[in-house]
C-alpha cells in the first residue's frame, strides 16, 4: 500500500467563507488506487474538502494537486475526477442509458461504441438491461448504481463519493458498502468517500482522515484509528471508548508508571500514550468495551482483575452491553460480552469480577 | 337539514354567481334578437357572421395577439433571469431588487399607466403597440418571476454540478438539464402572462395611441346597442379559445411533470 504513487496532495489548504474558516491548513496525501475516507461530524469541512478536489469550491490559499498537477484554475469540467452526489443527481428527464452515457456526449467514438460502453457500465453496477427505463422511476439503490455507472464510464483518475449511502436504509447500505469495495478493487480507481458514519468508514476504507473543525485530527488505517486514536476527540468519535481518570507517577523513555481509577497501578509502553491530547479533563486512560471481560464462576483473568457492580444491562441478541462501575470510580464503564452458549446474561446489581489488560489501554495526557 | 347544508348551499350559490354569466354569453350570442333579454327569440349565427366581417375587429385581434405573445415571451425571459438569480446567487441588495421587481403586482395599474404615459410622452416616444408591450411586460414580469422562482427552487443544485462534473459547460448544462426541467414552469409563465396581457385594459387604453386592442375595442362597442350581440359572439369565441388553450397548456405541464417524476406543485388548474 505504501509504495503506491501519490494521486492527490493537499498542501496547506485553507478555505474561508467570508469570516468563517472552513478549512484550516489541510496537509495530506492520498495514494493511487486507495479507498480513502474523509470522516467527521457535520460541519467539519469534509464535504468542502471533497469539493475542492472536484473543483466546485475554490481554495483561499494552498494547493490541491491531482496526479502531480496543480488544479489551481482548472474548472470542474476539466478535472480528471467524477463525483457521486449525496442526492445522486440523476437527471430525472432522461432514461437510465441517457444518464449513464451523459458524459460521453463529447466523446468522439461512434454511437454504437458509446451504447456498448453504457451497457458495460450498467452491467458493472448490476443494472444490465435497465437502460431504457425512466430514471425517475428507479429505487434509491438503483439510482445509486446509475450514479456510479455514470461517473465511472468516464474512467476518472479519482472517484469522489459524497455521503453516497446516507439515503439508503440499513440493509441496503450494508449491501452497497460491500459492492462498493468490490467495485473499487475491480476498477482500481482511487475512491474518496465522505461520510459521517464511522462504522461505514471503518468497513470500507484503506485509510481514513478524521476531521474536526476544518482540520485533520488523525490520518491512519482503520485499525490504528480504532486501537490507537490520536486524541480523546477521535477516540470518542470512532466507536465507543471508556475513559477513567489517571495520572503518571513515574516515566522513562520507554515506559510509564500510571495510577488509574478502578484499575490501580500499571506500566504502559510509551507508544500507548498520546501526549498533549487529554484535553481540559486532564489525563485519562481509555479502552474499548470489548477489551474488558466479565469473569464467570471459575474463570480467571489472563492478566489483571478488578471488581465492580453492574448498573445497566443492554441486550442485543448476539451481544450484551454491561455498564459496570468499577470499585473506586464514580461513573460506570461500558463493556461488551458475546452471548455464547452457556453464559447467562447477568442481572442488574450483580457484583462482577472484570478481567483487563494494561496492553489494551491507551492513555491521553 | 343535513350537517353542512348551509355551506353546501353557499358553495352552489357561489359557483352559479361565478359561472352563470359566462354561460349566458353563448346563449345570447345565438339568440335571434338584438335585445339582450329573455325570452329567447330563436337560433341564429348572424352575429358570428357580423363579427367575422368586422375589419376593425380583425385589426384589434391582430394587435392583441402581437402584444400578448410579445409580452408573454419577454416577461418569461426576464422572469427566467430573475428567478435564476434569486434562487442561485447571493448579491448585495437582493431582497430589495426582488421586492422592486414584484412591486407592480400590488401597484395600481392606473398609476403605472399614468406614470409610463407621462414619461414616454416626455421622451417623445410615439404611442403604439410597442408602448403597450412595454407596459404589459412590466405587469406580467412579477407573475413570471413568482411562477419561475418556484420552478427553479425545486431544482436540485447538484444536478447542475453533476452535468458540469461530467464535462458540460455552464451554457450546455443550462440547455440540457435546467431548461427541460423548468419547462412546466415556463409554460405556466407564458400562459399566465399571455392571459394577463390579452385582457388588460387600462395600460392598453392609456398607451395605445391610435392602435386598438381587443379589450379596448370590446369596451368601445358596448356603447352601440346594435353591436352588442356580435360582441357576445366574440366573447363566446374567446371563452372557447381560452378553454382550449388552458387544456393544451395543462396537458403539456402535467406531461412534463410526469416525465420527470416530479411532484405536482399545482399549476393553475
Amino acid at each position: 500500500m505504501n509504495d503506491r504513487p501519490t494521486m492527490i496532495e493537499f498542501q496547506d489548504v485553507h478555505k474561508y467563507y467570508g469570516d468563517y474558516h472552513a478549512l484550516r491548513g489541510i496537509n495530506a496525501t492520498i495514494r493511487a488506487g486507495e479507498f480513502f475516507s474523509l470522516l467527521g461530524p457535520s460541519g467539519c469541512g469534509k464535504t468542502t474538502l471533497l469539493r475542492t478536489i472536484a473543483g466546485f469550491e475554490d481554495i483561499s490559499s494552498g494547493a490541491v494537486l491531482i496526479d502531480s498537477k496543480n488544479m489551481q484554475g482548472v474548472a470542474a469540467n476539466q478535472r480528471p475526477t467524477n463525483m457521486v452526489f449525496q442526492s445522486y443527481a440523476i437527471f430525472p428527464h432522461l432514461t437510465v442509458a441517457q444518464n449513464v452515457g451523459f458524459g460521453l456526449r463529447r466523446d468522439p467514438r461512434s454511437d454504437a461504441d458509446k451504447a456498448r460502453a453504457v451497457e458495460e457500465a450498467l452491467e458493472m453496477v448490476g443494472l444490465k438491461g435497465y437502460g431504457k427505463r425512466a430514471a425517475h422511476a428507479l429505487s434509491g439503490g438503483q439510482r445509486q448504481r446509475v450514479a456510479l455507472a455514470r461517473a465511472l464510464i468516464l474512467k476518472p483518475k479519482v472517484l469522489l463519493l459524497d455521503e453516497p449511502l446516507s439515503a439508503l436504509d440499513k440493509k441496503m447500505r450494508e449491501q452497497m458498502q460491500v459492492e462498493l469495495i468490490k467495485l473499487q478493487r475491480q476498477v482500481g480507481i482511487t475512491f474518496i468517500l465522505v461520510t459521517h458514519d464511522q462504522e461505514e468508514a471503518l468497513v470500507m476504507s484503506d485509510r481514513i482522515a478524521v476531521m474536526f473543525e476544518g482540520q485533520i485530527a488523525q490520518l491512519a488505517d482503520p485499525e490504528t484509528l480504532y486501537r490507537r486514536p490520536a486524541s480523546r476527540q477521535v477516540a470518542d468519535f470512532i466507536g465507543t471508548m471508556n475513559f477513567l481518570p489517571a495520572k503518571v507517577t513515574a516515566e522513562d523513555s520507554a515506559h510509564l508508571e500510571v495510577e488509574a481509577a478502578g484499575f490501580g497501578a500499571m506500566t504502559l509502553r510509551a507508544d500507548q500514550v498520546m501526549a498533549g491530547s487529554g484535553g481540559a479533563a486532564g489525563s485519562v486512560v481509555g479502552f474499548r468495551p470489548e477489551t474488558l471481560t466479565i469473569l464467570y464462576e471459575g474463570q480467571s483473568a489472563l492478566d489483571r482483575e478488578a471488581m465492580g457492580t453492574i448498573e445497566e444491562v443492554v441486550y442485543f441478541g448476539d451481544m450484551t452491553y454491561y455498564d459496570v462501575r468499577l470499585d473506586g470510580t464514580d461513573h460506570p464503564v461500558r463493556l461488551s460480552m458475546r452471548n455464547v452458549f452457556g453464559r447467562p446474561v447477568l442481572d442488574l446489581g450483580t457484583r462482577a469480577r472484570v478481567g483487563w489488560s494494561p496492553g489494551a489501554l491507551v492513555m491521553f495526557r | 337539514m343535513k350537517k353542512g347544508g348551509a355551506l353546501r348551499f353557499y358553495t352552489i350559490g357561489y359557483l352559479i354567481f361565478l359561472y352563470a354569466p359566462i354561460l349566458v354569453l353563448p346563449l345570447f350570442a345565438f339568440n335571434d334578437s338584438m335585445v339582450i333579454a329573455f325570452p329567447l327569440q330563436g337560433f341564429t349565427t348572424e352575429w358570428f357572421a357580423q363579427m367575422w366581417a368586422d375589419t376593425t375587429l380583425h385589426k384589434a385581434v391582430k394587435n392583441s395577439l402581437t402584444i400578448a405573445v410579445s409580452s408573454a415571451v419577454l416577461a418569461t425571459c426576464l422572469g427566467i433571469f430573475a428567478a435564476r438569480a434569486s434562487t442561485r446567487y447571493k448579491f448585495p441588495g437582493k431582497a430589495g431588487v426582488l421586492g422592486l421587481i414584484m412591486l407592480p403586482l400590488v401597484l395600481p395599474e392606473m398609476i403605472i399607466s399614468m406614470a409610463l404615459l407621462v414619461v414616454l410622452l416626455a421622451m417623445g416616444v410615439k404611442l403604439s403597440i410597442f408602448t403597450i408591450i412595454i407596459g404589459h411586460v412590466l405587469i406580467c414580469t412579477p407573475y413570471a418571476v413568482a411562477i419561475l422562482s418556484s420552478a427553479f427552487q425545486s431544482l436540485d443544485r447538484s444536478l447542475e454540478e453533476a452535468a458540469y462534473d461530467l464535462g458540460e459547460t455552464p451554457a450546455s448544462t443550462f440547455r440540457l438539464i435546467i431548461l427541460p426541467l423548468v419547462m412546466p414552469g415556463i409554460i405556466s409563465s407564458l400562459l399566465i402572462s399571455f392571459t394577463i396581457s390579452l385582457d388588460e385594459f387600462i395600460i392598453a387604453y392609456f398607451l395605445g395611441g391610435n392602435e386598438t386592442v381587443l379589450s379596448v375595442y370590446i369596451f368601445g362597442q358596448f356603447r352601440f346597442p346594435k353591436n352588442v350581440p356580435s360582441i357576445l359572439a366574440l366573447g363566446t369565441v374567446l371563452v372557447l379559445l381560452s378553454v382550449i388553450l388552458l387544456t393544451i397548456a395543462e396537458y403539456f405541464r402535467r406531461r412534463g411533470i410526469a416525465k420527470t417524476g416530479g411532484k405536482d406543485t399545482g399549476g393553475f388548474l
